[in-house]
């Protein structure tokens, strides 16, 4: 166990030695503060005897001129000495935990950059929910272990091996025995700790379904309404309440018990420095300050020692935290720059080729044996149906998933010897599911290109078709469009989407069903707008609907990730097949509704 | 960054009287136990002053022969003169008692205190998910998921570290207070007037702290919610992110929330580094002038050396819950901001109530109709005005227009998601307000534009928690949609856990889910909103086969752009900027030349080409295409 926490904590240290200076002051003014601090019972004890030593019959001899006056000049001390401790623990303080806040800081840039390489794969496969409590509560659980958990355990030992030796050096054998309950106190927070640990664990684990449940719930509020779904959602909601109450009752009742369990072991220690000490002034082996001074190290020492409990318990929430950040920087995205060579492509034609591609997401093979080659500047349309395979294709140009080696080119070059920045910086994509970000319009169009001017924004929102609707927005551009673009309608949202994509005028554009909530009137205003856009450009449009890609120069259609038709549309009619079907159905139906 | 969506108002108080008192209602139903804690607490209180009196008692008594006379007289005469036994007649009759009780009190209480604050969380959080369950949509379009969720989670546990160690420790150092005032008063007032006269020091020290605290208080807790509200979208939207390159600009942006947050923790790191050393010196001042008054007493005669200790460690205890003041400071000022949120939540109203005596229908028919209805987003701005119309029962009405014409706003303002402002809309005659809400809606299956799958699986998705729809009936609205051969082909069929969002499932996929999942719940009424929107074109008219019995006698709704996919509606609606322009029969609307007729045209003018001319047009093709 040590060791493994010793080789936890060793990932940290890049991130600590960015401080060590800071660290090298902050633990010296807590090595001051103690010191200092431990003197000043020893003032008391000195003041004490002197008063006790004149009130004896004896001292009441004396004249007591000089004694009050040392009594003012041992206040003045003990004040001089509490400044120097009250400033040295600012010191402590200021330092240590601000250093734990530079930490989180620097980690949790990190963590974000590191998330911003990993791939589609790892977000599906994580949640959402657990990925934010990473670098929320684990970060904070981390912070934790390198601010107060370093400041209290180096307090503790300083503290512990300073007042201990102050009680030694004072009476040995009374020591002993005062520190006698002490090994039962730190037994008492080992147990209890460990306890502790184990049980939040479970609770942190319901808490975190909890969390997942209200997002899910709340996200998917329309459909759970229209389904009248209020009342399950809410018992089942109770159900889970109900339980983190019951897990948190095994918690309750432990850490009730720790506190007072180690006050009541302290009280012991006071009980024998009142007996043995008080039984030893009687005997004339200590004065009555020594005595005094024993009970109030005794005190300096509880803070420490029920620091430990807890202490232990920062730590080792810490590791388990530490455990799971890394677990996010140990994750390597499939898709990076690994393969790039020395001096790689930097400007990119647009010829897409994929050669005998087949892949999968785990199993299955979704993409089976496909051939094409779309040269640059033309125009491939893609239908098939539904699960065929087609958006699938469509990210592998863009590497959101990896193909095998060598199945997909760009201009000749296998595409992971392409720089990512390079390849995706080339191709304008319109996912078939919109997201867009709780930004303005405006943002939100010039989303990869910040550099846009107003006029670019403009002529790309011609394109998709959308500027006079975002004319009529009571603030324009300038319109919030919520989370995920909810204060839109569903074409709206797609031709913001396609603005944003035409907008940096790429090499490769592709559109996946990019028009599919978009009415006919204004699907053929965007298609007249594109058709200029794209000449040059390589375009990949899937579409369900035949208007959409027949005036593609080519177009391919899948079959359950077969490629089982190519052609031009006239070439596909003539073919009869799947294409020469849809299109006649097309033709039946309006047939049919002409006769109605 | 305009983040207007995601800012939060913040305060920074730490106490407000109406919020506390409403707070402590919370504690109502379980006031026996708080009592029993309060009354632990009030005796744990009085008995901190316990063990620095036995020590006076034993120095004066037994230690430092020079305070023997002033020993107070009940101890005089009960304890031995011979020191040893006195000495353990202090430590078994009155100190180990003490401790023993003081422990059993303390673990009653904090057993109690934070057993209460469990069941009060369960309280507020049962109460604001429910509240959430019962908002109108419009709040939900304000106010973005995490926030919501923070207010049941997050916001919640602020509030039970107020009950479990906040509320209770205050009171009980308020008892300690009392307490210690008191003994020391008694036991020489000239020198407890005098240790008080830190006091004034300490109030002005504690209040310097709290101005500076409030303000990076309030940055702090504004850093903290951007940075988890752009974490949150930024996670969820990563691959957009990625395609379009915007690592470095959003890592800039992230950096600066980031910093942001650490500017104002450093503000506080100052302030409350400075405030707990301050209080320890003013603490240190009090025992200075114990030793020097009370040693120049002791001196005269006038206060023994077991009371100038006692006083001392009196001081002590009477610093220690100052100092832990800041702490403490910190839970009631935030348990102050999130109780406020909370509260604010709760008493955001539902506009949308259920009739106090809600009218049923017996027997649906299934007659809809729209009686003059206007409805905005905004208050201020219209987006559907004048809306009029009926849907007979058994009738399939079809509604089409352009993008952001208020097609969806139609079926949203039907299933009462919002409240028209002009108008009303009626059920078989009954005006839907008159009607529970989901007595209204279980009579509608709704797919929406945007179908959303929730993490489960394909089975758990149809059937949404709705008890008493069968395995069959989930297979067919699956073979329905023709979604069967696909879930069959999965290697747990309809147990196939189905991800977040549905993100292993293509968009299609997920349409065609949320489309069984209306027709296993066997509506009278269909609406359908482009629910077919990104099915390719043969699977959908699979579907439009496989709902032809379905629909014969069933009210419906469908909105769709594509015009085949709404030919057999008896009735089809044109709607342009928020008003009807066109109702009609297909044949009726073409003949008008309106925009229907333009739309049509449009849509087919491609397949009114000749096939022969395509035909010809076919040896275009380009020769380099190769495969
Ligand atoms: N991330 C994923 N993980 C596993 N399976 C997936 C994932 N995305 C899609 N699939 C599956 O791959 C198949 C093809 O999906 P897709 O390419 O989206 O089809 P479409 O032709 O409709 O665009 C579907 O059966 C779908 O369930
Ligand atoms: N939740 C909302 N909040 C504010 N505005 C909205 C909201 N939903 C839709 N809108 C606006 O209302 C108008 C009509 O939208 P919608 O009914 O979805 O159109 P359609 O379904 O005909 O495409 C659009 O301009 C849209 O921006
Ligand atoms: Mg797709």
């Amino acid at each position: 166990m040590p060791s493994s926490v010793l080789t936890r904590l060793r990932r940290l240290q890049p991130y600590l030695r960015r401080y060590k200076k800071r660290y090298v002051i902050g633990l010296t003014a807590l090595v001051l503060t103690q010191v200092v601090g431990v003197t000043i019972p020893l003032v008391i004890r000195r003041a004490l005897d002197r008063i006790q030593h004149s009130t004896t019959p004896l001292g009441r001899l004396v004249h007591f001129g000089p004694i009050v006056d040392g009594l003012l000049f041992l206040a003045g001390i003990l004040l001089a000495l509490q400044l120097g401790k009250s400033i040295f623990l600012f010191l402590t303080r200021w330092v240590l935990i601000g250093i734990s806040r530079d930490v989180e800081y620097d980690l949790r840039n990190d963590l974000f950059r590191h998330l911003e390489r990993l791939d589609a794969r790892y977000y599906t496969e994580n949640r959402t929910g657990d990925l934010m409590a990473k670098l929320t509560n684990d970060l904070a659980a981390v912070r934790n272990i390198v601010g107060p958990g370093i400041m209290y355990s180096a307090n503790t030992v300083v503290l512990g091996v300073l007042a201990i030796a102050v009680m030694l050096y004072m009476d040995p054998r009374l020591t002993l025995l005062a520190l006698l309950p002490l090994p039962l106190a730190s037994l008492l927070v080992k147990f209890f700790g460990q306890k502790i640990h184990e049980r939040f664990e479970k609770i942190q684990a319901l808490y975190s379904e909890l969390t997942e449940k209200v997002r899910e719930s709340l996200a998917g509020v329309r459909v759970i309404r229209a389904f009248c779904q209020e009342e399950a959602e809410r018992r089942s909601f109770d159900r889970m309440n109900g339980d983190m109450v019951g897990r948190n009752k095994g918690l309750i009742w432990i850490s009730s018990f720790l506190w007072p369990g180690l006050a009541l072991l302290f009280a012991a220690s006071t009980l024998l420095i009142m007996v043995v000490g008080g039984w030893q002034v009687v005997r004339h082996d200590i004065t009555v300050g020594t005595f005094v001074a024993f009970t109030m190290y005794l005190m300096y020492l509880i803070w420490p020692i029920i620091a430990l409990g807890w202490v232990t318990n920062i730590i080792q929430r810490g590791l388990a935290s530490l455990g799971r950040l890394w677990k996010i920087f140990e994750a390597e995205p499939d898709i990076s720059d690994r393969e790039v060579p020395e001096h790689p492509l930097n400007e990119i034609r647009g010829d897409i080729e994929f050669r005998n591609l087949t892949f999968s997401y785990n199993g299955s093979p979704i993409l089976k044996d496909i051939n094409l080659r779309i040269p640059a500047g033309t125009t491939v349309g893609l239908v098939g149906a539904t699960g065929a395979g087609k958006s699938t294709l469509a990210s592998l140009i863009a590497r959101l998933y990896d193909a095998p080696a060598g199945a997909v080119l760009v201009d000749g070059v296998p595409i992971r010897e392409i720089p990512l920045r390079t390849l995706r910086e080339s191709i304008g994509f319109v996912p078939q599911d919109t997201f867009l970000f709780s930004e303005t319009v405006r943002e939100n169009i010039r989303f990869g290109k910040p550099s846009a001017t107003e006029r670019d924004v403009e002529r790309a929102a011609e394109t998709s078709h959308i500027l006079p609707e975002i004319g009529g927005f009571p603030k324009g551009f300038d319109t919030m469009v919520g989370e995920r673009g909810l204060t839109l309608s569903g074409g709206q949202k797609q031709r913001v989407a396609i603005s944003r994509a035409v907008l940096r005028d790429p090499r490769i554009l592709i559109l996946d069903d990019a028009l599919s909530h978009v009415d006919t009137y204004t699907e053929e205003a965007i298609l007249r707008h594109l058709t200029r856009i794209m000449a040059g450009r390589t375009t990949l449009m899937i579409s369900h609907r035949v208007s959409t890609i027949r005036h593609a120069d080519w177009i391919i259609v899948l079959r359950h990730g077969e490629i089982a038709e190519q052609g031009t549309h006239e070439e596909l009619l003539a073919l009869n097949g799947y294409y020469a079907d849809l299109y006649s159905r097309q033709l039946i139906e309006e047939a049919l509704e002409k006769e109605a | 960054m305009p983040d207007g969506f995601h800012e939060e108002e913040i305060l920074g108080k730490a106490y407000d009287g109406r919020l506390m008192r409403r707070l402590l209602g919370y504690l109502r139903p379980y006031k026996a136990v708080v009592f029993f804690a309060l009354a632990a607490i009030f005796l744990f209180g009085l008995l901190q002053v316990v063990p620095p009196y036995l020590m006076m008692v034993e120095i004066d008594r037994y230690l430092d022969p020079a305070g023997r006379g002033r020993v107070p007289a009940f101890f005089l005469h009960f304890l031995s003169p011979h020191p040893l036994t006195g000495i353990l007649q202090i430590a078994l009759v009155f100190f180990i008692p003490t401790v023993v009780i003081t422990f059993v009190l303390q673990f009653a209480q904090s057993y109690a205190m934070q057993l209460v604050g469990q069941k009060v969380m369960y309280d507020i959080r049962n109460q604001i998910f429910s509240h959430l369950q019962q908002l109108p949509m419009s709040y939900y379009d304000r106010n973005p998921v995490g926030r919501m969720v923070t207010r049941v989670t997050t916001d919640v546990d602020v509030l039970n570290d107020l009950f479990a160690s906040g509320v209770v420790a205050i009171f009980g150092d308020f008892f300690t207070l009392v307490a210690i005032t008191g003994i020391m008063l008694a036991i020489n007032w000239k020198l407890a007037l005098m240790t008080f006269s830190v006091l004034p020091l300490i109030v002005l020290v504690t209040m310097a702290f709290r101005r500076a605290v409030r303000e990076s208080y309030r940055r702090i807790r504004i850093a903290i919610a951007r940075i988890n509200a752009y974490l949150q979208e930024h996670i969820t939207g990563m691959t957009v992110l990625q395609l379009f390159n915007r690592e470095a600009a959003s890592y800039e942006e992230f950096e600066q929330i980031n910093r942001a947050h650490l500017d104002a923790y450093k503000d506080s790191i100052l302030a409350y580094g400075l405030f707990y050393p301050a209080v320890e010196f003013l603490g240190v001042l009090a025992i200075a002038i114990i030793l020097y008054r009370g040693g120049v007493e002791a001196l005269s005669g006038t206060l023994t050396i077991g009371a100038a200790v006692a006083f001392i460690q009196y001081s002590q205890r009477f610093f220690r819950p100052i100092q832990d003041l800041s702490d403490k400071y910190n839970i009631l000022q935030s348990a102050m901001a999130s109780s406020e949120r909370i509260f604010k939540l709760l008493d955001t109203s539902a506009v949308v109530h259920d009739p106090a005596a809600p009218r049923t229908i017996e027997k649906l028919r299934g007659r809809v109709e729209f009686r003059s209805v206007g409805f905005g987003y905004q208050a201020d701005h219209r987006v559907v005005e004048d809306i009029s119309f009926t849907i007979e029962p058994g009738e399939t009405v079809a509604v089409v227009g352009h993008t952001g014409a208020g097609k969806t706003t139609l079926t949203s303002l039907l299933l009462r998601f919002y409240e028209p402002q002009e108008g009303e809309l009626l059920l078989d005659g009954v005006p839907i307000r008159e009607l529970s809400r989901s007595d209204l809606r279980r009579n509608f299956g709704l797919v929406l534009q945007d179908p959303f799958i929730f993490s489960g699986t394909i089975a758990s998705n149809i059937r949404m928690g709705t008890p008493g729809i069968s395995d069959e009936q989930v297979r067919e609205a699956a073979r329905r949609v023709n979604l069967l051969p696909f879930i069959e082909a999965l290697p747990h069929g309809f147990d196939e856990p189905v991800k977040e969002r549905g993100a292993t499932l293509s968009v299609g996929q997920r349409q065609l889910l949320s489309f069984a999942r209306a027709l296993a719940h066997d509506p009278s009424i269909l609406i359908l909103d482009e629910a077919t929107s990104s099915v390719d074109t043969q699977t959908e008219i699979l579907i439009r086969e496989g709902l032809r019995t379905l629909m014969e006698n069933r009210t419906s709704l469908v909105i769709a752009h594509r015009l085949s996919t709404i030919q057999n509606a008896s009735k089809i609606i044109v709607m342009h900027k928020g008003r009807i322009r066109e109702v009609g029969t297909h044949q009726e609307l073409l003949a008008r030349q309106g925009i229907y007729f333009k739309l049509y045209q449009l849509q087919y003018k491609d397949q009114e080409l000749p096939v022969t001319e395509a035909a010809s047009r076919a040896g275009n093709s380009m020769p380099e295409l190769a495969s």
